[in-house]
């Protein structure tokens, strides 16, 4: 044979030009010399709810957690809520990247990066409400076991201290596979912002790429490296929100004591991770001119997953009525009638409306094709999903064994005050990520594109 | 550059100044090609040569002959040492260095230590996985010359490149050209290295950067280092000062408030802590009416068990130097003898001596203050103890100076 064009006849160049397209589209955002208006706006809104949550924590750190609406009676609140809530979100990002490449699905590819990132700004914020709730968060660092002159050592029975274990392997289990699959694409950078002469980016880009060259002796041991990866952050991810929930299942207060929790609160959380997904992600699609990477059957897909685990939640809820009832225990009983009829009715029932009845809508086509609709109905799933957690744990903890310790919840200005400045840091951190990082996993696309097998033996060619 | 496609095979001519040839590039224009193109290389035997591509070409491993990667192994190894180390870590300072009882529950027990093995176990994994991959992949590599190539740049884009390096046994500037160009390359390019030695040198400013860099992270160690090795006056830095400096006056500080200008407030005159009033004048005193008491205080009843406690002892605090009987001779005045000295303790049984007429509550005074070179025993009896004291020593006076008529009559037969 002369030529391998002669044997398998396509025409010349067309796939090169399939990947450039999608080399160009994606880089343009972060190539553009000035940002996008609707970029600046919401990242001078992100800043300001920024400046709220650094001013919160000012006030608590020289003041003390006196500040938050936490009392004897409910002592866990906002800030636990909180923590649950972002840990659960980032679950999203890690299900998306490890759980639907181990099971093939290729549309991942499209959203994959921008979920991991949502992952580690969402531990990133998760994790402040914890170290904050320490009262001396410069003293975190006990928790870790280190030699000290007190002789003291972690308890390792507490789930507390398997939560401090769980959730930091997850943040660096994370950021590290996120770099992994960036370096290929920040290569992409360094080279395309060194042929426009732009150096000091190319030298940024080109230290953070490492040097790749692309080479299949690379790609071999790379891929390799990103299946086991992923492997390892499957189960990691199932137990990094176990173990949360083994902090309320391990008590024994009625409400938190139950064998339910951990696939209750792994479910809730890909069902939260995967509204975050779609609120970020509908914005910057439209915004960026990203329709023909991320596709419209790519975000129906993630309505369906959203239909799907919303109704796990439900079941959930309905189990632990029943088993409540089934079970005859009085103080269980008494736990979930007052969740439903007690001082917080109202929380229980923005909670099952948000996340049991509203999914409920993505079973019809015309909605799930529609992204202005799904984008309020997710706004609606987060905040169900964030009733859930103070659900959980607020009710639990006001109406405890002993009656005379009965109380009521209501938050400070300071704990809206951080709430929204992890809003602010997070949506401040992922507007950044948009601009300065490849913001869609370019090489993963390119390979799982139709003309990723041109010219191959089959002439397999589109 | 990068828009010509199909262009004729001849090489770029060598840009001026260029060093001797490090290798061969050609570009093909679709995976599949470029997969033919290794097998063929691969077949004319070739070993120092890779293809670059923006993404995992489908079949290429087996096309280049690539071995499977020993990575699962190291992973393998990363995850053993992960658990081993997660549950030694656990075992060693819970269990061992400082076990805690919390409940009763034991200090062991693997369920509640099974959540941070496994962590542990992912956590290792994951590293050994990530950095064995860079460093199998030797990466980072600052440089590499191919990247010399403005076709080798388009790599992370959409170029799907073969190099083979001059150094393979099999290289042929000539002859390598032409297997690439008949495996259907759209381009084929040499690449030299540049002449100029100091190409391959790591940029100054690079190495300036990580001596400085090092040179400062040394300054907190320093420090420390410093810290640990020298006196200081003035306390330590307190970035946080926690509870350790609290708006209040401690036990013995100044404090202008009060006339006596100190901050201890003592308790008033006559207090008198609970249970410490010590009112009975006879049982604490050996007083009654201001004078020694000839009997023995009211609460404490005289029987064989407070004889025995009296005896017990007064063989333990007097008997070293009265001796066990009372005479004075105990083992202290008999080692001053022996080291050539006198000297007797008092003989508390002498008949009609000072002690045997000496009321009882006068001997409980002496027990309790002491006389003379008899230092007081207040701090070493309690009161009843020494009350019980004062009872033997009267058993004692009238056992050594008993006559035949103390016997009971029924036993003098066999004392004779």
């Amino acid at each position: 044979m002369s030529t391998a064009a002669e044997e398998h006849p396509h025409e010349p160049g067309k796939a090169r030009e399939a990947f450039r397209a999608i080399t160009r589209d994606v880089s343009w955002v972060a190539e553009a010399p000035k940002p996008h208006k609707a970029w600046l706006v919401a990242l001078g809104i992100a800043l300001i709810m920024l400046g709220i949550g650094g001013l919160s924590i000012f006030v608590l750190v020289t003041t003390g957690i006196g500040v938050w609406g936490n009392s004897n009676t409910v002592g866990w609140a906002w800030d636990i809520t909180n923590f649950v809530w972002w840990i659960g979100i980032g679950h999203a990002g890690t299900l998306i990247s490890a759980v639907l490449f181990l099971t093939r699905q290729s549309w991942r590819v499209s959203i994959n990066r921008a979920a991991e990132a949502m992952t580690i700004f969402a531990v990133m914020c998760a994790l402040l409400f914890p170290l904050l709730h320490t009262g001396r968060p410069w003293f975190a660092w006990w928790m870790l076991p280190h030699p000290n002159d007190m002789g003291m050592w972690p308890q390792f029975r507490s789930p507390l201290m398997w939560d401090v274990f769980a959730v930091s392997t997850y943040a660096t289990t994370s950021i590290l596979f996120w770099y992994m699959g960036l370096v290929p694409d920040l290569a992409t950078f360094r080279d395309r912002f060194a042929a426009k002469g732009d150096k000091l980016k190319a030298i940024i880009y080109g230290v953070l790429s490492l040097g790749w060259r692309g080479s299949a002796r690379n790609w071999h041991r790379y891929e390799r490296a990103y299946l086991i990866l992923a492997g390892l952050a499957t189960p990691l991810v199932f137990s990094v929100h176990s173990v949360v929930s083994f902090d309320f299942a391990t008590s024994q207060l009625p409400g938190w004591h139950t064998t339910i929790f951990p696939p209750y609160f792994v479910a809730g959380a890909i069902f939260s991770g995967f509204a975050m997904v779609l609120t970020l992600m509908l914005p910057l699609r439209h915004l960026f001119n990203l329709q023909h990477i991320i596709k419209e059957s790519h975000v129906e897909a993630m309505c369906k997953i959203m239909l799907a685990t919303g109704m796990m939640v439900g079941l959930a809820y309905g189990t632990e009525l029943f088993i409540a009832w089934y079970s005859g225990n009085l103080y269980e009983k008494f736990a979930f009638a007052n969740r439903a009829f007690g001082p917080f009715w109202w929380a229980y029932f923005a909670m099952v409306s948000c996340n049991v009845l509203i999914p409920q809508a993505f079973w019809f086509k015309k909605i799930r094709q529609r992204p202005v609709i799904i984008f309020i109905l997710c706004i609606f799933i987060n905040i169900g999903m964030w009733f859930e957690r103070f659900v959980i744990i607020a009710t639990s903890l006001a109406r405890s064994f002993l009656p005379s310790a009965w109380s009521y919840y209501t938050p400070t200005r300071w704990d809206v005050g951080l709430f929204v400045g992890t809003l602010g840091l997070f949506f401040t951190l992922f507007l950044l990520f948009f601009r300065y990082v490849p913001v869609i996993a370019m090489s993963e696309v390119k390979g799982a594109m139709p003309e990723a097998h041109a010219g191959g033996p089959k002439g397999e060619h589109k | 550059m990068a828009t010509k496609h199909h262009d004729d095979t001849t090489h770029d001519a060598p840009a001026t100044g260029d060093g001797e040839l490090y290798g061969i590039l050609a570009e093909y224009d679709t995976p599949g090609e470029l997969v033919d193109a290794a097998r063929k290389v691969r077949d004319a035997g070739y070993a120092e040569f890779d293809c670059y591509t923006p993404f995992p070409v489908h079949g290429i491993d087996e096309a280049m002959g690539i071995k499977r990667t020993i990575l699962p192994l190291i992973v393998f190894g990363g995850g053993f040492t992960g658990l081993i180390g997660g549950v030694f870590l656990q075992w060693w300072m819970n269990a061992y260095n400082w076990p805690w009882n919390i409940s009763g529950k034991p200090s062991w027990s693997i369920p509640a230590n099974v959540p941070i093995a496994f962590e542990a176990t992912i956590l290792f994994s994951v590293f050994a996985s990530f950095f064995g991959m860079w460093i199998l992949n030797k990466l980072p590599q600052v440089w590499h010359p191919f990247f010399r190539s403005d076709r080798f740049a388009r790599v992370t884009d959409d170029a799907f490149v073969l190099g083979i390096e001059s150094k393979d046994r099999r290289f042929d500037a000539v002859a390598t050209r032409k297997l690439l160009q008949d495996a259907g390359a759209i381009a084929v390019e040499d690449v030299y290295l540049d002449p100029d030695p100091k190409a391959k040198a790591m940029p100054k400013w690079i190495v300036a950067f990580v001596v400085a860099s090092t040179a400062f992270a040394l300054i907190p160690f320093a420090l420390v280092a410093k810290a640990r090795n020298s006196k200081a006056s003035q306390p330590h830095i307190h970035i946080f000062a926690d509870m350790d400096f609290q708006p209040k006056y401690k036990a013995d500080t100044a404090m202008d408030l009060f006339a006596d200008g100190r901050a201890n407030r003592g308790e008033v005159s006559g207090t008198i802590a609970r249970g410490h009033l010590k009112a009975d004048d006879t049982f604490y005193r050996g007083l009654e009416n201001g004078s020694w008491t000839l009997g023995f205080p009211k609460q404490l009843e005289i029987n064989d068990a407070l004889m025995k406690r009296g005896q017990n002892r007064f063989n333990i605090y007097c008997s070293a130097c009265h001796g066990f009987d009372g005479r004075g001779s105990g083992t202290i005045p008999q080692r001053v003898a022996a080291t050539g000295g006198a000297w007797q303790a008092r003989n508390l049984v002498e008949a009609g001596g000072a002690t045997v007429t000496m009321p009882n509550g006068q001997l409980f005074n002496t027990i309790s203050n002491g006389f003379n070179t008899m230092m007081g025993y207040a701090a070493q009896l309690p009161h009843a103890d020494r009350w019980a004291i004062v009872l033997y020593v009267r058993a004692l006076q009238r056992s050594q100076n008993a006559s035949l008529e103390d016997v009971p009559p029924d036993q003098r037969g066999s004392i004779r």
